[in-house]
């Protein structure tokens, strides 16, 4: 049973991200360079947020070609929970793992606040043992945040019960107030705030509770008994 | 180029031969004030250095703290106020690029920076406003990229900025003692470039800087790219954990030039490089400019043979570029080569080592000119309505929330940040379960009524803020930022604010363990009011203090004296436009009497959250408990502790000095009465937090009285709201 957290050059929360894994969650935690291949056998991946490739071109785009997103598709279609994270969200969208683009924030500048999101899809591997609406309290740190799909697009994401997350009040403007998303099969999940940030007590001002569920939810996923 | 005429003589006398182009190119960017400190460095060995935790080794450019556990910090400060003034995105950007090498040059990994920013009037200058807005998005685009985040900081607005821009950033490292750089080298050993590469930007910086800001010299600001600067950061570290490196130094004012000699210097080693190995970004660049480029992005490493294959390795893995420039030699000599022809060959520890110079001081003539503060509030003509005042002082630039700033860093990334901006000092946790906090601090408004008391103003405002926190002061670093050091007048004021600050960090045994001296600050108005700013780290034990904000019920207590202080303060300048009166004065017993009372309250638990009494003076203070707790507050303006009989005015925006507000549970009051009135502290319970209204009453008149809701919107939108119009 193990968990890859990949690192593209420019990642810069790939570090806090296997810190919650392993130290606060007990995961088995591998890092991935980007240029290596992942194990067939993973059980989940992770990619963390960050500045891959310094943002050039278009936040996400770059990564997107990197060698190792072939393996994450082959993973994705195996139905092995994938969660991208702010960075890590946008190289999904660019690598059509998910639907939608992430654009510049409405404000123009980057952002970082606590927002509260709330669950929409109690069904994905990371979202299990969260209630339906239920509230969670959360960082974003983004200036490309805003997710946009077109009307069509977004009927079929709102049939298929594709929105994971919506952001409680107005943030950036993003459609529907949408901050996270997953593939048909919901096991790749994509969202801009960051879990990480908010799972430990000491550097959540709010509630830590609601963040770690999307990690236990993940636990509980793979099936490690507690 | 910048060399003086007795530097000239004294190279001529020296080196007994007349210099090289190349030669020449080197010394004067080595010998600039920037990279030289000539008119400060004989004068800032006053400072105190040493401490307990202090840590010292050859060749660091930040300093270095014991934190227990096996764990050091690294601290520094740096500014670029020249570059930022004439592009202020870029400016700043490669401000905050500049200091992060110093932090990895100790073999840390840097993990918050704090910064300090000052422009002209933002409410009427646009132009003012447009330095504003890039400087603080360079800080952010660069920051975040870095995924370190930037946890505080403060910004302020003078007319003494116009047209200018202080731009000040702290950054601070964390790693393990045993995993520090010891630098070294012998000879035989590689030298290495790795990193951007080198071009024509940033050509002559460090002599920028060190001039008046006469014309806009584009070309000598540097260009940024935060990339290559997170590249260079993981690979420092990895090559630090296979013991790659020997020696290590980054590239900042001065390049090459700088790097390679100040390296040579402090290890005692002689260095030859060679030009052609240099990699540049463009093609026919002088062996000059390559010496003297200040190309962003770069650092130097001494490698020892054996590990020259498996830094290329490191290199490779994330593609950063590596070459090879020279070797260490035992002849103390630098020795810079183009094909097989030597253009320059110097001593090392003459290039880095520029003649000190002794400046004349006088005192200014303008400090004879300062006028008196009125005795009276009726003076201004009119009888005045405090509630406005204080309404108004809560929007104005100066003290207004700047989360419109702090929101465009990343300030959570590295999951350490404790306390996060917005409030006193800012808070991170260590892997040993220790918090550190810090703070920077300046008040150019009272260091100019007063160098000396205005700088240990603004290092006791640094300490207050730590000690809010719950931690203990364990280290400094100084900032001086004044005008053209040629005029005694402004170098009286810079000696004033060192010897201010040496005697404050003497008596706290506070070690400075860092600093930078800024000179030719000035704009075409003249020069800058002197501006040191004073940085602060604090260290706690293992548990936090996690303050929370004022609830019904709960008492205040204020600690401390207001005094007759109305000098430098916001409200006489921003309210009346007047610049004068008696700044504030730390009195040294009061002031450590005070901190070891709140740091012993903090201890006992018997405070929920202290703040510090400072700009806008008590009634801002009070204002932003209940602004942050949502809660009101009535009050008697008599209770308030004075030393004499002061005017309404004086008790409630005099800046003085050593004063806390405390939020007290009513469970824990008689106890911490007791502990204050024990240790003879100065103190009043001033009241208990309820309604939701601030009333400040003088017998049964109300002298302040306004809605809680309203002091919110007017100190969470007035930044906002100003920028929102261009």
């Amino acid at each position: 049973m193990k968990v890859g957290v990949i690192v593209f050059p420019g990642s810069n929360c790939d570090r806090d991200m296997f810190h919650v894994l392993t130290d606060v969650f007990h995961l088995n935690t591998q890092y991935f360079w980007h240029e290596n291949g992942l194990p067939l056998d993973i059980d989940a991946v992770v990619l963390p947020g960050g500045f891959s490739y310094g943002d050039r071109l278009r936040a996400g785009v770059i990564a997107a070609n990197s060698p190792v997103i072939k393996d994450v598709k082959k993973l994705a279609d195996k139905g092995i929970p994938i969660l991208g994270v702010c960075n890590g969200f946008q190289i999904l969208v660019e690598s059509n793992l998910l639907p939608g683009v992430l654009l510049k924030n409405n404000s123009l500048n980057f952002m970082c606040e606590w927002v509260n999101l709330i669950v929409k899809n109690n069904k994905t591997p990371f979202t299990s043992k969260l209630e339906l609406n239920q509230k969670i309290p959360i960082p974003i740190a983004n200036g490309e945040g805003r997710y946009y799909v077109n009307k069509k697009l977004m009927n079929a994401l709102k049939k298929n019960k594709q929105i994971v997350f919506t952001y409680e009040n107005y943030v950036n403007g993003s459609a529907e107030q949408i901050a996270g998303v997953c593939n048909n099969d919901g096991n790749v999940v994509g969202m801009m705030p960051h879990p990480e940030r908010a799972a430990e007590r000491l550097i959540n001002p709010f509630d830590n509770k609601p963040s770690s569920l999307i990690f236990e939810s993940l636990v509980q996923k793979l099936g490690i008994k507690k | 180029m910048s060399l003086q005429n007795q530097e000239i003589k004294y190279i001529k006398n020296t080196i007994k031969r007349k210099l090289t182009k190349t030669e020449l190119q080197i010394v004067a960017a080595e010998w600039s004030e920037h990279c030289s400190y000539k008119s400060s460095r004989k004068h800032l060995k006053m400072l105190p250095t040493m401490g307990p935790n202090v840590i010292l080794e050859k060749g660091y450019d930040s300093g270095v703290l014991d934190v227990g556990d096996g764990y050091a910090v690294t601290v520094h400060i740096e500014s670029h106020n020249h570059p930022s003034a004439v592009e202020p995105f870029g400016g700043a950007a490669t401000g905050v690029g500049g200091v992060i090498r110093d932090i990895l040059s100790a073999g840390t990994r840097p993990i918050a920076i704090l910064d300090g920013l000052r422009f002209g009037d933002i409410e009427n200058d646009t132009h003012a406003r447009w330095l504003f807005k890039n400087v603080v998005s360079g800080i952010a685009d660069y920051g975040n990229c870095l995924g370190i985040p930037t946890i505080g900081g403060e910004v302020e607005f003078d007319d003494c900025y116009k047209g200018y821009a202080l731009v000040d950033v702290a950054a601070i490292g964390f790693g393990k003692k045993d995993s520090l750089i010891k630098n070294h080298a012998s000879k035989g050993d590689l030298v290495i470039l790795i990193g951007g590469s080198t071009g024509r930007d940033g050509i002559g910086g460090s002599q920028f800087a060190s001039d008046l800001l006469e014309n806009e010299d584009r070309s000598a600001v540097q260009i940024p790219d935060p990339f290559i600067e997170k590249l260079i950061i993981e690979v420092i570290l990895e090559a630090r954990n296979e013991k790659c490196i020997n020696a290590m130094k980054d590239l900042g004012g001065g390049g090459l030039s700088c790097a390679v000699s100040e390296t040579a210097e402090s290890l005692g080693i002689g260095i030859e490089l060679n030009v052609d190995n240099v990699h540049t970004r463009e093609s026919g660049m002088s062996p000059d400019e390559i010496m003297i480029s200040e190309s962003q992005e770069r650092m130097l490493i001494i490698t020892s043979k054996q590990k020259l294959q498996k830094l290329k390795e490191i290199c490779d893995k994330f593609r950063v570029m590596c070459s090879q420039i020279g070797y260490v030699k035992n002849d103390k000599m630098m020795h810079v080569k183009k094909s097989n022809k030597t253009i320059a060959l110097l001593p090392a520890e003459f290039v880095a080592r520029a003649p000190l110079l002794d400046r004349k001081k006088t005192k200014p003539k303008y400090l004879m000119l300062i006028k008196k503060y009125p005795t009276t509030s009726a003076s201004f003509g009119r009888t005045l309505d405090y509630s406005k005042i204080i309404l108004k002082l809560l929007s104005c630039p100066n003290i207004t929330s700047k989360h419109w700033v702090f929101q465009q860093y990343d300030h959570e990334v590295g999951i350490r940040t404790v306390v996060k901006p917005g409030f006193d000092a800012s808070v991170l946790r260590l892997d040993n379960g220790k918090f550190l906090s810090a703070k920077i601090d300046g008040n150019p408004k009272h260091c100019y009524l007063d160098p000396r008391q205005g700088a240990i103003g603004c290092f006791e405002e640094a300490c207050r803020n730590i000690v809010c926190k719950g931690t203990n002061p364990i280290g400094m670093v100084d900032h001086l930022q004044f005008g053209n050091p040629e005029d005694p007048e402004i170098f009286w004021t810079f000696m004033e604010s060192l010897e201010g600050l040496t005697e404050y960090a003497k008596f706290l045994r506070i070690p400075c363990v860092g600093g930078k001296v800024s000179f030719y600050n000035e704009t075409p108005l003249g020069p800058i009011k002197p501006t040191p700013l004073i940085g602060v780290l604090g260290i706690s034990n293992k548990t936090p203090f996690l303050s929370v904000h004022p609830d019904n019920g709960d008492y205040l207590i204020i600690i401390g004296n207001t005094k007759d202080e109305l000098g430098g303060s916001e409200y006489l300048e921003y309210i009346h436009k007047f610049i004068g009166g008696t700044c504030p004065v730390v009195d040294f017993k009061d002031s450590k009497t005070n901190m070891l009372a709140v740091l012993s309250l903090i201890k006992n638990k018997l405070v929920k959250s202290v703040h510090d009494c400072s700009k806008g003076g008590l009634s801002i203070a009070l204002s932003e408990l209940s602004i942050f707790g949502n809660i009101g507050f009535t009050m008697d303006v008599k209770k308030i502790p004075c030393k004499e009989n002061l005017s309404f005015e004086k008790i409630l925006f005099s800046e003085s000095h050593s004063r806390y507000l405390l939020v007290i549970d009513k469970k824990n009051i008689i106890d911490a009465k007791q502990f204050l009135s024990k240790k003879k502290i100065s103190f009043a319970v001033l009241g208990k937090f309820s309604g939701d209204q601030i009333i400040i009453r003088h017998k049964s008149k109300n002298l302040v009285k306004f809605r809680i809701d309203l002091a919110q919107k007017r100190y969470f939108n007035g930044l906002e709201d100003l920028l929102k119009h261009g």
